[in-house]
């Protein structure tokens, strides 16, 4: 089919713990970005960031790159903003709106000690005072979600474990990851409890980090430095509380997924890897069953056995994941940094053979309250 | 009861009839004129339909855990000085679900489908928390 737009740089920022400020971290990432699409500066006609400033969102960092952007988004809707900013930008760029789209991310979670995980969970808005209340924490929202899961499918601990191990599996393969020793179920199961049923190995890292993509119109396709990745399908949604009566087992991947699926015109027998949001491993198991490669309650069998490890049927997160390689906050970024290496074949070690067909399907926000979900599908040139 | 550490509500014109019927004990949960439905959290608008024709109904306070966690690590002011805690979404007889905490109970007794019913913390003056314990 014909691609709506085409990936045709990326950049992650190799640092865990850094110095550099999040507004440094962007510049340094769009640049590197942009010399790996065979661009400049000059081209950049459409920007896309989270609002890291409440009520004028991306415009610090629009003056510090010293952009003119003729189109510009702020979407923020958690973790996963950059996989829909990326859908966001295909949908400017088919308008007419821009040609060459620019997305960043940068944060210092790590080294500012932000408890991203544990912190008090308040938004400042209405919903608090139904919520915040009672100790909401993101982790023990995504723990409920968990438990809700055990109970009706029978879900253990040790095939969440099973989630972790993989993601390690894979980081010991990436020079950049945070943590590269392996770890057996056995370890995440001994890891101290943050909000049962999940473990410490079964939440995220916090980091520093960053990274930058270019989106860009079909027509550049020749004026490019690499065979650029195509964008086959898009598409988002948001799950929240529906006015009390919601089943917090089924996620926004269930409506962004077939969706997104669907415009690309292929099932998900045809992906060759996915990168799925590893905020939680419970996370991971969800958003895997609501994209449908796998029955609603066959997660847990699922990611066992080697399933979802490199040389499997389905090998996930292979730069290590939120869970051992970096989490600065938001990590949709490294979700479609990580796919369209491995469509490129620049992974090496860790490179999934005949990598074909890649999803990205980022979770924002809390599973166990609301949150969006954006999914894309990537094709190789 | 003057040293409470946790979250207040910040109370609003819109959730005030919620939150003086707290104050009475009294735990309410909202009915849309024009379609029917039932919902909680309380707002201005029925969430189905978006009539703003609400109406306040009371809850028997009586329901089931949906799902829960124990937390025993957080940063969550009031609750890192009181750990383990119970955070759990309870599923009212009246058919929505609410979050609150599970008081007076074992965290190790608590289980998905465990029937509770509502129990007041009275926090400060004109203050009280709806929590649910052991029905
Ligand atoms: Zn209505």
């Amino acid at each position: 089919m014909k691609p709506q737009a085409l990936i045709a740089g990326v950049h992650e920022f190799p640092e865990r713990k850094t110095a550099k400020s999040m507004l440094e971290i962007q510049a340094l990432s769009a640049r590197a970005a942009l010399e790996d699409a065979g661009l400049g500066k000059k081209d950049v006609d459409g920007y896309f960031t989270v609002a890291a400033n409440p009520g004028i969102g991306p415009l610090p960092i629009v003056d510090y790159l010293n952009l003119n952007p003729k189109y510009i988004d702020g979407t923020t809707i958690g973790g996963s903003s950059f996989v829909a900013h990326v859908n966001h930008a295909a949908a400017a760029i088919a308008e007419g709106r821009c040609r060459v789209a620019l997305i960043t991310y940068g944060s210092t979670s790590r080294s500012s000690g932000v408890a991203v995980g544990t912190r008090e969970r308040i938004s400042g808005d209405y919903l608090d005072q139904f919520e915040a209340l009672y100790g909401t924490s993101t982790v023990g929202l995504y723990a409920m979600v968990a438990r809700r899961h055990m109970h009706e499918y029978g879900t253990t601990s040790e095939q969440l474990a099973e989630i972790a191990v993989a993601t390690r599996t894979h980081a010991s393969l990436n020079p950049l990851a945070l943590y590269r020793d392996p770890i057996s179920v056995k370890d995440v199961l001994a890891s101290p409890m943050i909000s049962a049923p999940l473990h410490l190995l079964d939440c995220c890292v916090i980091t520093d980090g960053g990274g930058a993509l270019v989106v860009v119109h079909p027509d550049l396709a020749r004026d490019l430095k690499k065979p650029p990745v195509r964008l086959l399908g898009s598409a988002e949604a948001i799950a929240h509380t529906s006015g009390g009566r919601r089943d917090f087992l089924v996620s926004a991947a269930a409506e962004s997924g077939p969706r997104a699926l669907a415009e690309a015109g292929l099932s998900p027998r045809d992906v060759s890897m996915a990168m799925i949001y590893d905020s939680f491993t419970i996370t991971v198991l969800v958003t895997l069953e609501d994209l449908g490669f796998c029955k609603k309650g066959q997660g847990g069998a699922f990611v066992s056995g080697g399933r979802i490890a490199l040389g499997g049927e389905l090998p996930i997160n292979t730069d290590g994941g939120g869970l051992s390689s970096n989490h600065p906050g938001m990590r949709g970024i490294f979700l479609v940094v990580e796919a369209v290496k491995q469509l490129r074949g620049e992974c090496g070690e860790r490179q999934v053979r005949d990598c074909r067909v890649a999803l990205v399907h980022g979770t924002g926000g809390a599973l166990g309250n609301r949150h969006s979900g954006a999914t894309l599908i990537l094709g190789r040139s | 009861m003057a040293d409470y550490a946790k979250p207040l509500p910040e109370i609003t014109a819109e959730s005030k009839p919620f939150w003086d019927a707290c104050a009475r004990h009294e735990l309410l949960v909202q009915k849309c004129r024009a379609c029917g439905t039932v919902q909680y959290y309380p707002r201005g608008v029925c969430a189905a339909c978006w009539s703003a024709d609400v109406e306040w109904t009371p809850s028997a306070g009586r329901g089931r855990v949906y799902t829960f966690t124990v937390t025993y690590r957080t940063q969550a002011r009031g609750f890192r000085d009181e750990l383990p805690y119970v955070l759990a979404w309870i599923e009212l007889e009246e058919g929505v679900q609410v979050m609150s905490n599970i008081v007076a109970v074992d965290p190790a007794k608590v289980a998905v489908g465990l029937p509770v019913r509502v129990t007041f913390d009275d926090v400060k003056e004109g203050f009280s928390i709806p929590k649910f314990t052991a029905a």
